[in-house]
């Protein structure tokens, strides 16, 4: 333990070296190579990409939002309740206020209306979550507990659990929209985040910061952060992503719905630890992240070719894989520790 | 004055009374005696899990599978006693059950105790594998009950009946079995130095070992208790049920976990009693159970488990902070 630690480890969280990137691509080939010899007329053709587009950047928005959380040492177990009530309520709004029959040119601001609305949302619930971690010391895993049934429950209370449909076309066909007939505004969006959210980890202070947050909270207050105010800014951006994947949600179903992706929390958090985020908080970057979502929707497209595999297997498979994922992350991480004393000791 | 007030267990009992007064004053028909049997019957399973998951918490760990747990253990233990026809003792239904979910806990157990892996993210793991095993390997759906749980369903201790309304409400034999649970749980955690050792563990790891506690026997204990348990409450429910649904219990581990924080365990671990857990269960079903008797609609039951959860959670952060404070002050004072 030599006092150039903290700068290492900061810099290895960064993604510098990462031997943890290396491995997820490796195992990203691996996957894709295994889905296209198994099936090779279906999964490596341009109407899979296309699909797969579409699919993932809404639970990949959200698993992005839990890796924040996760880093700073919590957890947002929120994401899809709020996802679910910003949209909601932006659905809500939409179908009690356009009015029948307007052209598309009077729809437009109540769309821009919505989509702000919806996000706004977002963030109120992000900031409920985080000011019940930051200001009042509630774990994150209870107080987020807490605001997933909250928010599922206001969504279902407000709808009396009913789907909302019927929403202006015009919404949909905006959000289902391809540039150049093949890439979905959606994974626009996504690379979008992806790309914003990873240059804020690895160039900013904050994200400097969330980083020493998370690997020890009580060295970074007497460093001089504000653990309040940037855990409770990382809750926020969590509640807006959520808001953002919400919106997806509602233009891919061209409905909104409270129960709406119930398994896409166990799948972000899959992703997360897969990605390379410690649960414990410290560790990951956002190319660990992006390439775990990618690893996930290719098995996930690849199984869905197989007809004889039902689909419950999936829970298994998602189940195991965290698992198997954690021991892998002890195990190596007991070896390397070894490795150090030895290596110390040598010296 | 201090003491009392510290303590969350006699607010839980004040609340249950006024909410008990409050409905009786709205319908009339809370303190008729098939209400109060009612209630106890719908009780006894969240009771059972809130056992177990009571005793997680105040290790400082949190486990969202012993709902997935108990569903498979049954699950199974069902199909396997109907595909041999068995018809003998219910005890041997139990059993296996409880094996089953012995078997289950292991897993977790070893995970977190000897792997020393996050309790929330592997217990959220084995959840999904488990469920996921019911529902695809043994493409789970709604199925008839052997003969023996059958009969065990029909045993009653007694039979309540409502003189105005006309309602009669059974008293089944499974609330002997939550009553053995508590008298076991209650002499576990009160004699025994596993009992303290599962306090002292979720007080504070490092010095537990340090005092000569086996931290990892203590948690592979728990989880493994937390799956047995798990499987007999799954045989008690569908034996009360009479048919065995795979998904009667999944989501009931939020319900389960909010009445476990109401009642006052604190989830930074090492503080929480049998007493205030059971008044915590008690207040979560009376609530459930009352919610369309004071006119509120069942949609927003939901509202409730997240405010009781965040609420509950939140007095109980207060409080440590309090007397966190209070203890700098009188050092400074004494200083």
């Amino acid at each position: 333990m030599t006092a150039d630690k903290p700068a290492d480890s900061v810099r290895r969280a960064r993604g510098a070296h990462d031997p943890n990137l290396l491995r997820l691509l490796v195992m990203l080939v691996f996957v894709f190579l295994l889905m296209t010899v198994l099936r090779p007329h279906q999964f490596a053709t341009m109407t899979n990409f296309n699909s797969m587009m579409r699919q993932f950047p809404e639970y990949g928005i959200m698993a992005i939002g839990i890796s924040l959380t996760m880093i700073t040492g919590g957890i947002d177990l929120g994401v899809v309740g709020t996802a679910n009530l910003s949209a909601i309520i932006a659905a809500k709004f939409l179908i009690g206020s356009v009015p029948q029959g307007s052209t598309p040119a009077q729809v437009v601001p109540y769309l821009i209306i919505a989509v702000l609305l919806s996000l706004s949302v977002g963030l109120a619930c992000g900031t409920i979550a985080g000011t019940l971690i930051s200001h009042f010391n509630i774990p994150a895993i209870l107080a987020t507990l807490g605001t997933q049934q909250l928010f599922t429950g206001i969504a279902i209370g407000i709808t009396s659990g009913r789907p909302q449909s019927r929403l202006p076309l015009l919404y949909s066909r905006i959000g289902n929209t391809e540039f150049f007939r093949f890439v979905p505004l959606s994974f626009v969006i996504f690379s979008a985040v992806a790309v914003g959210v990873g240059l804020m980890l690895s160039r900013t202070r904050f994200g400097t910061s969330m980083y020493m947050i998370g690997t020890n909270p009580r060295a970074a207050r007497y460093a001089g952060l504000n653990n309040t105010t940037i855990i409770l800014r990382t809750y926020m951006i969590s509640g807006l992503l959520s808001s953002v994947a919400g919106l997806i949600m509602m233009a891919r179903a061209n409905s909104a719905k409270a129960d709406y992706g119930a398994p896409y929390t166990l799948q972000c958090v899959l992703i997360a630890v897969l990605g390379g985020i410690d649960p414990n908080g410290g560790f990951g970057t956002i190319a660990g992240v992006t390439m775990a979502i990618l690893i996930l929707q290719f098995l996930s497209s690849g199984l869905n070719m197989f007809n004889n595999i039902s689909n419950f297997y999936r829970d298994v498979i998602w189940g195991g894989v965290l698992i198997l994922v954690l021991v892998f992350n002890r195990l190596l991480s007991w070896r390397n520790e070894r490795r150090a004393v030895r290596k110390s000791m040598v010296k | 004055m201090g003491r009392m007030t510290k303590r969350s267990e006699p607010y839980i009992l004040a609340a249950i009374v006024v909410l008990s007064l409050l409905i009786q004053a709205r319908s009339g028909q809370f303190f008729s005696g098939n209400n109060l049997v009612d209630l106890a019957r719908s009780l006894i399973v969240p009771a059972l899990f809130s056992i177990g998951c009571m005793m997680v918490i105040v290790s400082g760990g949190i486990d969202v599978s012993f709902t997935a747990i108990a569903s498979l253990a049954m699950y199974v233990t069902d199909r396997l006693l109907l595909a041999s026809q068995y018809s003998g003792n219910v005890i041997l239904a139990y059993a296996i059950s409880a094996g089953l979910g012995l078997l289950m806990g292991a897993l977790n157990g070893f995970l977190i105790g000897f792997l020393r892996l996050p309790t929330f993210v592997v217990t959220l793991g084995t959840s999904s594998l488990f469920t996921g095993l019911m529902f695809g390997a043994f493409s789970a759906s709604a199925s008839d009950v052997p003969p023996s749980i059958a009969r065990h369903g029909k045993e009653i201790l007694f039979t309540a009946t409502n003189p105005k309304l006309g309602l009669t409400s059974n008293m089944p034999s499974q609330i002997l079995i939550l009553i053995a649970v508590l008298l076991f749980a209650f002499f576990l955690l009160r004699y025994t130095m596993l009992g303290r050792g599962i306090y002292a563990v979720g007080g504070d790891e490092t010095a537990a070992e340090r005092a000569g506690f086996n931290v990892r026997g203590i948690k592979m204990f728990l989880y493994c208790f937390v799956g047995v348990l798990a499987g007999i409450t799954g045989i008690a429910r569908i034996s009360m049920m009479s048919y065995a649904d795979p998904s009667t219990m999944l989501g009931m581990e939020m319900t389960v976990i909010a009445a476990v924080v109401l009642g006052g365990t604190r989830v930074t671990g090492g503080v929480g009693t049998l007493v205030g857990t059971i008044s915590g269960v008690a207040l979560m079903t009376i609530l459930s159970n009352s919610l369309i008797l004071i006119g509120i609609p069942t949609y927003w039951s939901r509202v409730f488990t997240g405010a009781v959860i965040i609420v509950g959670t939140g007095v109980t952060a207060h409080q440590i902070r309090s007397t966190r404070r209070r203890h700098t002050q009188s050092q400074k004072a004494t200083v």
